[in-house]
Order: structure tokens, then C-alpha cells, then sequence
């Protein structure tokens, strides 16, 4: 007699009508994703190229031309503008010109002639780490390199030890490879998270929902039914930015998709669980967006989609591990790049449900409490 | 057939605690099938809190209550399963049209296809809500809005409806219009409970009660509640007084010995005064002071003099029993 689920399939069959009624929310909610997709895909690249440079040449023969050009080679400098005094190198740097200063003093030639140690000035702006650590490596690298061919050249021995890396997964270092599937988890979240918060906050504003639980309908099924479309919805929504990354910006897919598919349901039960949550605190739409974006915003910078998980601090790093979208981002980056089948995923999504899990319980109990003494 | 079966509603003394507030202070009433039930009371009375209760939401402190025979605290979801519920802002969904309304509800309650497709044909019958149909909710005028919602409360044809402030913010027309559907429906043997705030809504009820602060201070017929000798106290009658300067004349008629209160009710004065005093007498004082007073005819007492004086009466006794213990 008592049906747990009642009510199920007809707040499902009202919630599709909304959706279908209020289908400019439905897509902006779903085009956006692919907007971001869009600018990160194609605007970011964290590979660090082509620094701005600016070159005091006081030498200007031929061995400090040589050196110039393996500079620009390297294809991480970029000569912006030669200088013809030590201010205006200053300068250029500076004025945000130049990341890079390189002077050359007027006896390179000479020292490199006579055997001796010839010294270049390299100044590096500091203000962008990453840039600056880049621009360490690359001159320090092309000194000795340059060092080891002249003592070589002149005794005929070979390298002592012959680094050879080599960069399994992502050869080229290309960033949409690296950015997409991360960017999957926190998109996701975006249609699965705010369109429930919305959607049962909205009917709380409305009065309506106080008329439902006046009804024989089942709490279990008025979440189910305001849920499943949702589902449905981020389902669709990850198929559309998976099919973007493989055929827009060529990021190849070494795993399974039909295993990326599934292992994705577990999260997208998370969003929605967390979803429930937020409506169950939150009192009118405005309230409830800006407690959705307190979950994006962990999703972005502890989840290890932008700054490896591994060298935060310890705090932060414990942190992640409470974050979803930690889980997800290694279901994704496993499967799409590094071809991971479930014996390496199944603990991510274990940790997923169980999270899930958590969080509906707990939605459930403050929905319920919430809305009946109120 | 015990004799809970045979009330629609019945509560005894029934108890909700906020933590150390008592929103709802020992409430018994029954309410027979087919009345008009008329639950009044001002803001924060209580009113909201005893259908919550009533409708399962709320768990009884203590006390217990049946509805339609069922008890509240056993099996709530069998109270919902036979009652409607409409309450004040009408909750109804703004961008679903009338069919799409009423077909939701209807499949909440489970109604079959055709029995759903049957309830809508005479519910749109009933309400008149035919060239409607396919109009979204949002586009409906406050009283189509409120017949809207009251055909999805009785889609299932409950024998007991739960109204809560139908009439507020609607216009005259839909408001009378709204009062004929009632007496109608009730005429079929459906019971509704009714929370209001206007008077007029109230002597039209078969039944009232008023609620102050958690307690029920009145229950009876509107008639019985007119002829309670806390109202009508031994030697006093009330009177209307009509004259054109209303406040004028107020302020000498309560200057005159044997009138007890007075008030102002639109064009004319209600009075309570001594049996001894001659109405040709009291007639006599108010034109002594140049009043022209058209008419003076005695008066049974409204329902509003009755809820003012028994609510004047529930301050007085509550005041002397919560200063006898600082006195003693």
C-alpha cells in the first residue's frame, strides 16, 4: 500500500514540461558549456613560447649572433627589440615590455676565442613564475649545451649519460588535451547542480511545494521525478562536449567512452545530490545561485584541474579529496588520455557513490525537517 | 459507525510546542460532514499551524485527531490521500497551462486516464474554466487562478476540502462567485474548512470558531455564537444607531449613563447599553446636543462584536491569572 516512489511519474511528466516551457534556460545552460569549452580550448595554452626579449648585443660578431639565433630557436624567446645601453635593456623589462633581457658584453667574441669563459647577462622578470622558471631552464640549457659541443668537439668523446624522456599520453604537450576532460567535471556541474537547485527552489518560492507535501506524494518521489530529467539532461550534456573534444579539438580518446559514460553517472548523482542540498538551505533562486557557486569554485582550483593536486599544500591537498569533481577529473583525464579501464577507475567511482550517497541522506533529512516546521 | 466516523474532523486537545512556544494550546473541535467550517482568527493565531496538524504535516505535541475518520498521527498519508487542500497563494504552476495543472494533480492522486480525463470534463464543467483550457496559469486573472486551484484540491473528490484564506486578494465578483461554488459542493455532502479574515465570509459559514493565541475562544453556529450570554450580558442590549455625524454623535452617545461601549460601523453607531435606558431617552441626550439622529432600532450582535467582546474577555482573565502569582 505505501509506495515509496509515489508520485514519481507525474512530477516527472511536470518537470519535462517545464523544461520543455522554459527553453531558453535549457539552452543557455547547455550552449554555455560550450562557449567555455570554446575559449579554453582554443584561448589557453600553458606551454610557455615565444617570450617577448630584449637583446643588448655590445659584441654583435658572429659567435654572438650564433648564440642569439639558438636562442630564438628554441622557440621560447622571441627578440622584441635590440638595445644599445644597459637602461634601456632595464627599461624594456621594466615596462612589462620584456620578460627577458639578454646582453651580450663587447668581449664574447674574444674570450671565446682565446679558450675562455665567456659570460652572458640573462635578467628575467620574475613576476610570472612559470615564465620565469621556463626562461632559467631554456638559457641554462642552451649554455650547456653550447659548452659541452666546444670541450667535445675539440677531445672526440661522446655524451657520458644520454637523458632520453619521453612524454607518454600527451606527446605534443598540446593544453586542449590536458584542459578538456578536466573542464568535463566542472561543466557537468553547471547543468546538474544549479538546474536542481533551481528547480526546487523555484517551487518553493512558489508555494508549490508546501501544496505537494500535502498530497500522497512520497518524498523519494518527488526527488526521483525532479531529478531524473536532469539526469537526463547532463547525460546529453556530456555527450555533446565529449563529441566537441574529439572532433572539434582533435583530443583523442584512448579508453573506453561507453566506460566514461557510466562511470559518469556516479558523479552526475553527486551534482544532483549536492543540488538537493543546496535547495534545501537556500530560500529564494538568488540565495540558491550563490550557494552553487561556493561548489564550482573547489571544483576549479582544488579538483586538480588547473594546479596538480600533489603540490598544494597539505591542507588543500586534504581538502581535494572531499571535492567530487577530484574523483572525476581522474575518471576523465584516465580514460581519455591515458586509455584507464575500470580495474584503475573503479575506486574513484566507489568514492563518488558513496559520496553521493552521503549527501542525499543528509539532503533528504534537512528537506524533509525544513520544510514541514516551516 | 463510532462517532469519529461521523465528523469530518475531529480534535481533541490538541498541543504543538516550538520549543518553549505554544503555538497551539489544548484545541478541541469537531467539524460534522457537509459544514461549512469557518476557522478565524488574526495573523499568528494559530490558524496554520492547527491544518498543518490536521493535514499530517505537523506531529502533535499531544492530543489526538481523526480526519474523515482517519487518525492524523497513524496514518497521514491516508488523511492526504482523502482530502484537498488549497491554500492561499494557490501554488500553482505559473507556466503549465489549465489542463497541464489539473492533469498533474490528477495523476498525483493516481486517477486512472479516463477517470482523470472524466474529473476534468466535470470539473471544467463546475468551475466554467472551458475557454481556458489551454491558457498558461500565469495568464489567469487571481479568480480564475483560485477556481484553477480549487478544481486541482477536488480532482480527486475528497469529501473534506481544506481552504486556506481563498478569498485573499481577489475581486468582489469572484468572491461571491467563489462563496455559490462552496454552498453548492457543500450541498453534495462536501465538507470545507475555511480560514478567513472577513466577517461577512464568516457569518456565511455554518460553523465557526476563532482561535486567539493558540486557544479556541468561540465554537458554535454563527446564531448560537450571537446569543452567548458572555455577549448579551444579563440586562444590556445592543442597538444601531443611525446619524448623519457618526463621530459626533459617538462621542456624546458614550457620555450618556447606561451605555456601556459603543462603536462606529460604517454610517452608524453600535451600541451596548442597559435595558433601563429608554431608547426615547438616549434619543432625547444625543439631540440635546444638536445631533440629528435619523434612527435607533435595537440590534443582534455581529460576529465581530462577538470575537471583539469574547477576545476582550479572554485579555482581561488572562491578565488577572498571570498577576495573581506576583500579588500572592
Amino acid at each position: 500500500m505505501l509506495n515509496p516512489f509515489r508520485g514519481f511519474g507525474a512530477v516527472f511528466y511536470k518537470e519535462t514540461l517545464h523544461v520543455r516551457r522554459d527553453f531558453a534556460t535549457l539552452f543557455f545552460s547547455l550552449i554555455i558549456p560550450i562557449l567555455q569549452m570554446f575559449l579554453l580550448g582554443f584561448g589557453i595554452d600553458t606551454n610557455i613560447r615565444q617570450i617577448n626579449t630584449v637583446v643588448y648585443n655590445a659584441d654583435g660578431r658572429r659567435e654572438s649572433r650564433d648564440l642569439l639565433d639558438r636562442l630564438r630557436n628554441s622557440d621560447t624567446f622571441h627578440i622584441y627589440r635590440y638595445v644599445n645601453n644597459d637602461k634601456d635593456l632595464n627599461d624594456a623589462i621594466i615596462s612589462g615590455k620584456c620578460r627577458v633581457g639578454i646582453k651580450i658584453p663587447v668581449d664574447y667574441s674574444d674570450k671565446l676565442l682565446h679558450q675562455m669563459s665567456a659570460q652572458v647577462l640573462v635578467l628575467i622578470d620574475g613576476s610570472d613564475s612559470s615564465v620565469a622558471g621556463q626562461a632559467i631552464n631554456v638559457t641554462t640549457a642552451i649554455g650547456l649545451d653550447e659548452s659541452l659541443r666546444r670541450v667535445l668537439s675539440s677531445s672526440d668523446a661522446a655524451f657520458a649519460v644520454d637523458m632520453r624522456p619521453k612524454i607518454l599520453f600527451n606527446p605534443d604537450s598540446r593544453s586542449p588535451n590536458f584542459f578538456l576532460p578536466g573542464l568535463t567535471a566542472v561543466l557537468l556541474l553547471n547543468v546538474t547542480t544549479f538546474l536542481t537547485a533551481f528547480s526546487i527552489v523555484r517551487e518553493k518560492e512558489r508555494g508549490t511545494l508546501e501544496q505537494l507535501f500535502v498530497t500522497p506524494v512520497r518524498p523519494m518521489g518527488l526527488l526521483l521525478g525532479k531529478l531524473l530529467p536532469y539526469l537526463v539532461i547532463g547525460f546529453f550534456e556530456l555527450s555533446m562536449i565529449v563529441i566537441a573534444m574529439r572532433f572539434i579539438f582533435s583530443v583523442p580518446i584512448h579508453g573506453s567512452v561507453i566506460l566514461l559514460a557510466f562511470l559518469s553517472l556516479p558523479y552526475i548523482f553527486v551534482s544532483l545530490s549536492l543540488g538537493i542540498l543546496i535547495s534545501s538551505k537556500a530560500t529564494s533562486q538568488a540565495h540558491a545561485m550563490q550557494l552553487a557557486f561556493l561548489t564550482i569554485l573547489p571544483s576549479i582550483f582544488f579538483s586538480g584541474y588547473i594546479f596538480p593536486r600533489e603540490t598544494m599544500p597539505k591542507f588543500f591537498y586534504i581538502i581535494s579529496y572531499f571535492v567530487p569533481a577530484s574523483y572525476f577529473i581522474n575518471i576523465t583525464r584516465g580514460i581519455i588520455l591515458r586509455g584507464a579501464g575500470w580495474t584503475h577507475l573503479w575506486t574513484d567511482a566507489l568514492a563518488l557513490f558513496l559520496m553521493g550517497s552521503l549527501l542525499l541522506v543528509i539532503a533528504a533529512r534537512r528537506f524533509h525537517d525544513k520544510v514541514i516546521t516551516t | 459507525m463510532t462517532a469519529s466516523d461521523q465528523s469530518a474532523i475531529s480534535a481533541k486537545n490538541l498541543v504543538r510546542r516550538f520549543g518553549t512556544f505554544t503555538a497551539v494550546n489544548d484545541v478541541s473541535f469537531r467539524v460534522e460532514k457537509g459544514e461549512i467550517f469557518g476557522f478565524l482568527g488574526p495573523n499568528g493565531s494559530g490558524k496554520t499551524t492547527v491544518i498543518k496538524m490536521l493535514t499530517g504535516l505537523l506531529p502533535l505535541t499531544s492530543g489526538t485527531a481523526t480526519v474523515q475518520g482517519i487518525d492524523v498521527h497513524d496514518d497521514p498519508e491516508g488523511v492526504r490521500e482523502n482530502i484537498g487542500y488549497m491554500s492561499q497563494n494557490f501554488s500553482l504552476y505559473t507556466d503549465l497551462t489549465v489542463t497541464e495543472n489539473l492533469t498533474f494533480y490528477g495523476r498525483i492522486y493516481g486517477l486512472s486516464p479516463e477517470r482523470l480525463r472524466q474529473r476534468l470534463d466535470e470539473i471544467v464543467q463546475l468551475n466554467g474554466l472551458g475557454p481556458y483550457l489551454n491558457r498558461l496559469a500565469a495568464q489567469l486573472s487571481g479568480g480564475w487562478k483560485q477556481r484553477l486551484a480549487l478544481g486541482c484540491a477536488m480532482l480527486h473528490e475528497p469529501k473534506l476540502i481544506f481552504l486556506d484564506e481563498p478569498t485573499a486578494g481577489i475581486d468582489p465578483v469572484a468572491r461571491r462567485q467563489l462563496w455559490d461554488l462552496l454552498f453548492e459542493l457543500s450541498a453534495h455532502g462536501i465538507t470545507f474548512f475555511v480560514t478567513t479574515h472577513y466577517m461577512d465570509e464568516a457569518e456565511r459559514c455554518s460553523h465557526v470558531a476563532y482561535i486567539y493565541f493558540g486557544k479556541v475562544i468561540a465554537d458554535g453556529t454563527p446564531d448560537a455564537l450571537r446569543e452567548l450570554p458572555e455577549v448579551n450580558p444579563p440586562g444590556t442590549y445592543r442597538v444601531e444607531i443611525s446619524a448623519p455625524h457618526v463621530t459626533s454623535a459617538l462621542r456624546v452617545a458614550r457620555t450618556v449613563p447606561g451605555v456601556r461601549s459603543a462603536t462606529i460601523f460604517g454610517q452608524s453607531i453600535h451600541a451596548q447599553i442597559d435595558d433601563h435606558l429608554d431608547l426615547d431617552h438616549l434619543r432625547a441626550q444625543l439631540t440635546h446636543h444638536n445631533l440629528v439622529v435619523a434612527e435607533i432600532r435595537p440590534l443582534a450582535p455581529s460576529l465581530e462584536d462577538v470575537f471583539v467582546e469574547l477576545t476582550y474577555r479572554h485579555q482581561t482573565a488572562q491578565e488577572t491569572t498571570t498577576q495573581e502569582p506576583a500579588r500572592a
